[in-house]
């Protein structure tokens, strides 16, 4: 895995009433490519301003490479923020900006341009050192402020949603970049986005946050194929999310009654006995249907059949009300709204979320 | 809350900082502070017999203001502040609000134009309206040229020429107030008000005037007040005919030195600006007073 | 309403005519050789040699400048450093001190002179350039405070953040970051000050010593007692003065503005042109 580099112990943080960050704990490895996944007010910035030391946690500690942090100035910090409004000096240029923590450092001039220099061709922006801040485009701030966070080759560097004000196109193309600047300075990166195409893109690890805590850590391919959680299934691809109650357990599959019919589920590692309730996570793109009235499975009709996003998006409503979503490629199908059909999946495709019971694992 | 660590740390932080608002204290305590307290002070002690002051407590120097002579001073002041400001009003108020709606370039042009005669000396001013009033000076040459006046008009050391004088001095205020409040303000509520059958006098008087008001009663603030305190204007311009609070304030602390008696007419002068400022706060329902800087 | 008439227009330019009308008599009667005002005698300089040749003036002039200068220099440390600690401290003296603090642009000038003039005397300082600074920095210390506070309350507080997160102390954000900022608002308040202190007759009245004289008083003093039309010839010279004060205040409101719009716009496209390798 790595050592260690950073560590978070169970910090929390109040503002007045709220509870803003609540148990926080993680241990972050050398070279990792780490991402804060959650919405606005989810507590990530916050997180991520404790680690820089622009906030002091009420409780809790940060460890860095050994040491503990908390209470020391970011300044004094082996810790580099890329922010969000980019943060750049508009009275110094180009170069000056990126120099600037060299220069804190007192380094030697001539050091401080070869530095400034390889920093400015990282991000490709070789020539650009005499501008002023003001004369850039947004995405050459961006790339600005990334070499003056990088330029220093800090233990840990914190980017804080900093493709946001990029357009989808620009987006797609820094995240290419990002991630292989990334691999080629093997700097730990702590990643701040609410869009989780991004965080599965980019991240070896995401940890998807929810009021102030973290509701599941791991890799894309865990956090996507095994949500722990409602929340998380719904916050990482689409999902639907639907309750039942479990009518047999045969090895590692589930069989589980919902209103309407029956579905199959997988065991995961978690144990269930006849007759508990169970929250089921079955995403869009894995959800089936047929018209064939014999099959087995639940009962359902077609509500809605929308084409968005490349896909087709057809809205079934179960007898309880429920409302699943199924996904297809192609324009069209041949179904009609108000047509009764069938709902099935494969047992591999449904996750049990929401389990209070300790994991069997 | 914070962590036991935390608390040492911030103070520690706080302490180097707290310097930079030391001159500011100091300055202020000392030197604007303390002066104004003094001047209390000052209007209740009696004055000596030739020159300073005696530490006997009296309240004569307030009494002494009831007399007729005196209160007649204050209405005086009052009136011609009065005059004035309904005066700049008038005329400032038009100006800013068609300045507002000038196109960008003109703005520029015409507020650069305004900030010539605000920023040159007072008396500069004054001194051309001498000019223009003195005998046979230029207004008089100017009317009886077109033959509307036979002789001179003997404008100078009158109370209209002070008139103008404190219109004169202070419009430029009421205009740029105007001016800062029209200037933002969303002109596509006028026309709606237009498109739902108001007249241009009714979408005016409801939408318009309704909210540059702000603007204009920071004009009346900046203007009166002042006003009331101008006296060199009545001086120059009014000679010994017009006499100010402010003249009064000046003859008692220089030509009479009777000091106890200047500071309580200060005192006073300084409740009844105060009490125009809370007055118009609570019209505007604004926390601090927005100058027009 | 539309452009339709021009009312609004002509308005704004008799309005404005007037407003200049007595300045441009002033200019005018500058260059008459007649004695007295109202009879034009001719294209002259007399009064200006008149003016050169008058020591006193000078004496006088020099006093105001040397005045303005320490007042708004004075202003510009106390109220910047005033702003600065106001945003960043935490007292509960401070609303009041700040409320104190602006108090000398709210009173009337005649009230500023009494109070000043007997607290100089109660505390035994000597009448002179001393209390004149004092007095002046007192009323310039506002101009100078609002304007910073301002743009304090309005600056990127990333910024500062930022350069923290680059290794800076306290006290170098300050004048790496924090200070470079200010110095637009910080010379606009100054500006502002030296146009106010030179002007200030009221107050300067009082507090002045026997022998010290500004330049306002003088004038001042000159008008009361009889007119000479060198008085024409400095005026002239002194609105010279402020007409160069006011185009350079706004030339400087011009230097540190971001460029923005069209401008941004346009150095941005040209700057993404020319290398077709060239990232967006």
């Amino acid at each position: 895995m790595g050592e260690t580099i950073l560590e978070l112990q169970n910090i929390a943080k109040h503002f007045g009433d709220t509870d803003v960050l609540n148990g926080i704990s993680i241990s972050i490895s050398k070279g990792e490519f780490i991402t804060l996944l959650g919405p606005s007010g989810c507590g990530k910035t916050t997180t991520l301003r404790i680690i820089a030391g622009l906030e002091t946690p009420d409780e809790g500690r940060v460890i860095l490479n050994g040491q503990d942090v908390t209470d020391s100035e970011p300044n004094k910090r082996d810790v580099n923020t890329v922010f969000q409004n980019y943060a750049l000096f508009p009275h110094m240029t180009v170069a000056a900006n990126i120099g600037y923590s060299l220069k804190l450092k007192k380094r030697p001039k001539d050091e401080i341009k070869k530095a400034v220099d390889d920093a400015l061709a990282l991000v490709q922006l070789s020539g650009y050192g005499k501008r002023m801040p003001a004369e850039l485009s947004g995405g050459q701030r961006q790339r600005v402020a990334i070499a003056r966070a990088v330029v220093n080759r800090p233990s840990v560097l914190l980017l804080d949603e900093p493709l946001g004000a990029l357009d989808l196109q620009l987006r797609r193309q820094m995240q290419l970049e990002l991630k292989a600047l990334q691999k080629q300075l093997g700097i730990t990166f702590i990643y701040i986005t609410h869009d989780q195409e991004e965080a599965l893109n980019m991240s070896d690890r995401i940890a998807v946050m929810k009021d102030g805590r973290f509701e599941q850590l791991g890799t894309p391919a865990e956090v996507y194929d095994s949500p722990r959680t409602s929340y998380v299934a719904r916050f990482v691809g689409t999902a639907n999310v639907l309750t039942g109650t479990v009518e047999a357990v045969e090895g590692d599959v589930l069989k589980v009654a919902c209103a309407g019919g029956c579905a199959g589920a997988l065991r995961r590692g978690y144990s269930f006995t006849p007759g508990a309730p169970i929250t089921l996570a079955v995403r869009s793109e894995h959800v089936e249907f047929t018209k064939d009235p014999a099959a087995c499975g639940i009962a359902a009709v077609i509500r809605e059949k929308t084409f968005a996003g490349g896909m087709l998006r057809i809205a079934l409503e179960l007898s309880d009300g429920t409302t699943l979503i199924a996904s297809r490629h192609g324009i069209d199908m041949d179904v009609q709204t108000g047509d009764a059909v069938r709902v099935t999946w494969a047992p591999a495709s449904a996750v049990p979320v929401d389990v209070e019971a300790e994991e069997a694992k | 809350m914070k962590a036991a660590a935390t608390p040492l740390k911030k103070k520690k932080k706080q302490s180097g900082v707290w310097l930079t608002l030391l001159p500011l204290y100091l300055f202020t305590l000392v030197f604007v502070a303390g002066p104004l307290v003094y001047m209390f002070v000052l209007s209740f002690q009696t004055r000596a017999e030739v020159w300073g002051v005696v530490n006997q407590f009296t309240l004569d120097n307030y009494k002494n203001i009831f007399q007729p002579v005196y209160l007649n001073t204050f209405v005086e002041s009052f009136k011609l502040a009065l005059t004035s400001t309904l005066l700049i009003c008038a005329i400032g108020y038009p100006f800013g609000y068609f300045m507002a709606k000038l196109p960008a370039q003109w703005k520029k042009r015409v507020m650069l134009l305004l900030m010539i005669p605000f920023w040159t000396s007072s008396l500069i001013r004054l001194y051309g309206w001498i000019i223009i009033f003195r005998a046979n000076g230029t207004l008089d040459k100017l009317l009886m040229g077109l033959g509307l006046t036979d002789g001179p008009l003997k404008l100078l050391y009158t109370y209209p020429a002070v008139v103008v004088g404190m219109v004169y001095a202070l419009l430029q205020f009421m205009i740029l107030a105007v001016y800062s409040s029209a200037e933002k303000m969303d002109w596509s509520l006028v026309e709606a008000a237009r498109d739902l059958g108001a007249t241009p006098l009714k979408a005016f008087l409801t939408v318009t005037l309704k909210l540059t008001l702000p603007g204009l009663l920071s004009g009346v603030i900046l203007t009166f007040i002042p006003s009331m305190g101008l006296f060199f204007i009545a001086d120059i311009l009014g000679g010994n005919k017009v006499v100010l609070v402010g003249s009064l304030i000046q003859d008692q602390l220089m030509k009479a030195h009777n000091w106890p008696f200047a500071a309580a007419l200060s005192v006073v002068l300084m409740i009844l600006t105060s009490l125009m400022i809370s007055l118009y706060k609570r019209v505007t329902h604004t926390t601090e007073l927005e100058g027009i800087l | 309403m539309k452009n339709r008439t021009k009312l609004p227009n002509i308005y704004i330019g008799v309005v404005t005519a007037v407003l200049y009308l007595p300045i441009v008599l002033v200019i005018i009667y500058s260059f008459n050789e007649s004695k007295i005002s109202s009879v034009w005698g001719g294209f002259s300089l007399k009064w200006y040699e008149t003016l050169f040749r008058d020591a006193a003036m000078f004496e006088a002039l020099g006093n105001s400048i040397v005045l303005a200068l320490c007042a708004s220099l004075g202003a510009a440390v106390i109220g910047t450093l005033g702003a600065y600690g106001f945003t960043k401290v935490q007292l509960r003296t401070k609303s009041a001190v700040e409320y104190v603090s602006m108090l000398p642009i709210m009173i009337p000038e005649i009230i500023l002179g009494m109070v000043f003039m007997t607290f100089f005397a109660l505390v035994g300082l000597p009448f002179g350039m001393t209390t004149l600074i004092l007095a002046h920095t007192a009323f310039c210390v506002p101009y100078v405070y609002m304007l910073v506070k301002a743009r304090l309350v309005g600056m990127d507080k990333s910024l500062a953040e930022a350069a923290r997160d680059l290794g800076a102390g306290e006290v170098r954000v300050f004048f790496d970051i924090t200070l470079p900022l200010l110095v637009p608002a910080i010379l606009s308040g100054m500006l502002l000050s030296f146009a106010m202190s030179l002007d200030d007759v009221i107050i300067s009245i009082f507090v002045t010593g026997v022998n010290v004289n500004t330049l306002p008083i003088k004038v001042y003093t000159q008008i009361k007692t009889g007119v000479t039309p060198e008085i024409n010839a400095l005026c002239t010279l002194m609105l010279g003065a402020t007409i160069i004060l006011v185009v350079l205040s706004n030339v400087l409101g011009k230097v540190g503005k971001p460029r923005t719009g069209k401008q941004h716009k346009e150095t941005a496209e040209r700057s993404a042109a020319p290398v077709p390798a060239q990232p967006q």
